[in-house]
């Protein structure tokens, strides 16, 4: 099953995939004692200009699907079509133009930017690679120019990354991504590691961008209050699956599955008058290993509505209303 | 009634190669018995050097608490001897850090941990210790005790871990828990459980709380009254609900209005707008690059 509309062809259709972690022990004769499942039959489409928001918690395999895109891990199983070609089967040359419409932006503008390049190297170091921009000069303005786009001053190419703030450090890493004109860019908790005015205003200059340069993103967060304001769609995790898919506004106000409610219920409003009037019973247990995921529905030792049907029969995704898809047989 | 603690024109230093930091620049709060106060703020602003300077626990060098009161229960931690400043720690004031594995010891048992405390703080004999030890994790929720005491640190869930923390802080009644970001480490649905079984236990036991956060929806939902610090001051205090729906100070106005909410569907532009002159001033050289950096 494929969670496509019938609109035109998307510009990245993930179907079926899954990627397994072998799991060995011992030192010397690897045996192999079972896998991470950390993604675990994934179908998720997203249309060219989209904003696509993937949530859930530490380990649910939102990092593990955005390194398959980027193919910096080969899938166990099932396909990744970019443009409606396979990308696992690239040879060398279409991988490296793929390499170029695709980019990624960290969490952690520290330790993704080396400390002792220039920022202008760490901008223009793409262009080299890809044999873009050749003409120093004309490298030397491109950077200046991303800087600039990307709301730092042009003179911060002469910095080094620690003399700058976080924020600053991250609208280098969005520059760097720039740089070879994608057309896709994983944003993998982006904004995760910032303080929130900083994050607000990281989100703002992703949004200027995306409406600029008609850029597609797949916006990684397991904070659900960022991904409110730039994402078209959003999709929850668990344990290697998608448990709801819905547009953001119909996400967020009315949210069907039983894990994405305790997800939302989970985050304080910051409104002394709401929270005082709120009551909620935070959702018990925690989250079961990826090795050996429970069977049948992957939430139901957590879940407050599980039946006995649950714990055998793996929920598939239903469309419970139009464009709204929920993995749950007991919600309606 | 008096409160129960008082901090007064706290400051505290850092000497580094770039000069002196003034981590905590002349704090001043108070804290009634069994109230829970937050202190909320951006990264760097002192929050958890606030808290270190109360406990004492302020590596020197290359820190010193340069001035000050605190006054807890009556006496005033500044004066106290190193020696009846450790007993104070962990019986009269429990701690609850962000991250648990660098406060516990990873070669002690979980059970040998909490015993310790009682051990030391309460002069209880093994068995006494061991049996105050089932009723703190039945306490804290968690389930199979006998087992649990038996594991070590790294055998247990950064939540599990927390729930444990929350045990030894308790374990000697004491009157105050300061919490330095006790669950920013921790996923959603497992802060949420953390934080509800704090707020459950002080509530129950009576015990006053200093959360530190800079998650201004966990300000709203726990805290009675509120500081708002920043680079090393507080520049703003009072009831949660007052501070929230009539913020005063500018820095305030900008962090509150840069939250992200999700029960609202898309709001007006998230950073701050208005006045950006008087923010400017208000926010130079410090990381908070709320207008510098802005696109
Ligand atoms: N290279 C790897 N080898 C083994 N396990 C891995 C590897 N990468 C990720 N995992 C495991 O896969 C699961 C999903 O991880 P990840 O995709 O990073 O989750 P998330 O980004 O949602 O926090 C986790 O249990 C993680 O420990
Ligand atoms: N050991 C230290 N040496 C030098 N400066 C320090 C040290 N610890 C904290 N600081 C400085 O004190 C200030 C306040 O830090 P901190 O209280 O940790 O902030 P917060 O907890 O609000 O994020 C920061 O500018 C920080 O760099
Ligand atoms: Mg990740
Ligand atoms: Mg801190």
């Amino acid at each position: 099953m494929t969670v496509a509309s019938a609109e035109a062809q998307p510009l990245l259709q993930v179907r079926g995939l899954r990627m397994h972690f072998p799991v060995t022990e011992g030192m010397i004769a690897r045996r192999h004692i079972g896998d991470v499942k950390a993604v675990d039959g994934v179908d998720l489409a997203i249309q060219r200009g989209e904003t696509l928001g993937l949530v859930g918690e530490s380990g649910c395999g939102k990092t593990t699907m955005g390194r398959c895109i980027l193919r910096l891990e080969k899938p166990t199983a099932g396909e990744i079509l970019y443009n409606g070609i396979d990308i696992a089967r690239l040879d060398r040359r279409e991988l490296v133009a793929l390499r170029r419409r695709i980019q990624v932006i960290f969490q952690d503008p520290y330790s993704s930017l080396n400390p002792r390049q220039k920022v202008g190297s760490i901008i223009g170091e793409p262009m080299m690679v890809h044999g873009v921009e050749k003409d120093p000069r004309r490298r030397a303005d491109r950077v200046r120019e991303l800087l600039s786009v990307c709301g730092l001053n042009p003179n911060f190419a002469d910095r080094y990354p620690h003399e700058m703030s976080g924020g600053q450090r991250q609208r280098v890493g969005i520059a760097r991504a720039l740089a070879l004109n994608p057309e896709f860019i994983v944003c993998d908790e982006a904004v995760s590691a910032l303080d929130v005015s900083i994050q607000a205003q990281i989100i703002n200059l992703l949004e200027d961008l995306r409406d600029k340069f008609n850029l597609t993103y797949l916006f990684i967060a397991h904070d659900l209050s960022v991904v409110r304001h730039l994402c078209q769609r959003v999709a929850v995790m668990y344990l290697g699956r998608v448990v709801e898919l819905a547009e953001c506004d119909e996400l967020f106000d009315n949210p069907l599955h039983p894990y994405t409610k305790a997800l939302l219920a989970a985050v304080p409003v910051p409104d002394p008058a709401v929270e005082a009037e709120r009551a909620f019973q935070p959702v018990r247990g925690e989250v079961p290993s990826p090795i050996n995921p429970p069977p049948g529905c992957v939430f139901h030792p957590r879940c407050p509505l599980a039946i006995e049907q649950c714990r055998r029969v793996r929920p598939e995704l239903r469309e419970l209303r139009p464009g709204h898809w929920v993995a749950c047989d007991v919600v309606s | 009634m008096p409160p129960l603690l008082e901090v007064k024109e706290l400051h505290t230093e850092f000497r580094t190669g770039a000069g002196v930091v003034r981590a905590v620049d002349g704090i001043s709060y108070t804290v009634d018995p069994g109230e829970t106060v937050a202190i909320v703020g951006e990264s760097g602003s002192g929050k958890s050097v606030g808290a270190l300077s109360i406990m004492r626990l302020i590596p020197d060098p290359p820190g010193r608490i340069t001035g000050g009161e605190v006054w807890f229960a009556g006496r005033d931690l500044m004066t106290l001897s190193e020696e009846e400043m450790r007993r104070m720690r962990g019986s009269e004031i429990g701690m609850v850090f962000q991250e648990p594995m660098t406060s516990l010891n990873p070669v002690l048992t979980i059970g040998r941990q909490i015993t310790e405390t009682l051990e030391q703080h309460r002069g209880m004999d093994r068995a006494a210790a061991d049996q105050r030890a089932v009723e703190l994790l039945g306490l804290v929720g968690i389930a199979d005790a006998k087992r649990r005491l038996e594991q070590y640190p790294h055998q247990l869930s950064g939540g599990m871990r927390q729930r444990i923390m929350i045990a030894i802080a308790l374990a000697c009644d004491p009157k105050l828990i300061i919490a330095d970001e006790p669950t920013t480490a921790l996923d959603v649905t497992i802060q949420a459980q953390i934080l509800e079984l704090m707020q459950k236990l002080t509530r129950q036991l009576g015990v006053a709380l200093i959360i530190i956060t800079h998650n201004l929806g966990v300000v709203a939902r726990y805290a009675q009254r509120v500081n708002v610090m920043y680079a090393g001051r507080i520049v703003e205090s009072g009831a949660a609900a007052a501070l929230y729906h009539n913020p005063r100070h500018p820095y305030t106005i900008a962090l509150l209005r840069s939250v992200p909410r999700l029960d609202r569907p898309r709001p007006p532009p998230l950073a701050p707008t208005g006045a950006p002159g008087q923010l400017s001033a208000c926010f130079r050289s410090h990381e908070l690059d709320i207008t510098a950096g802005a696109a």
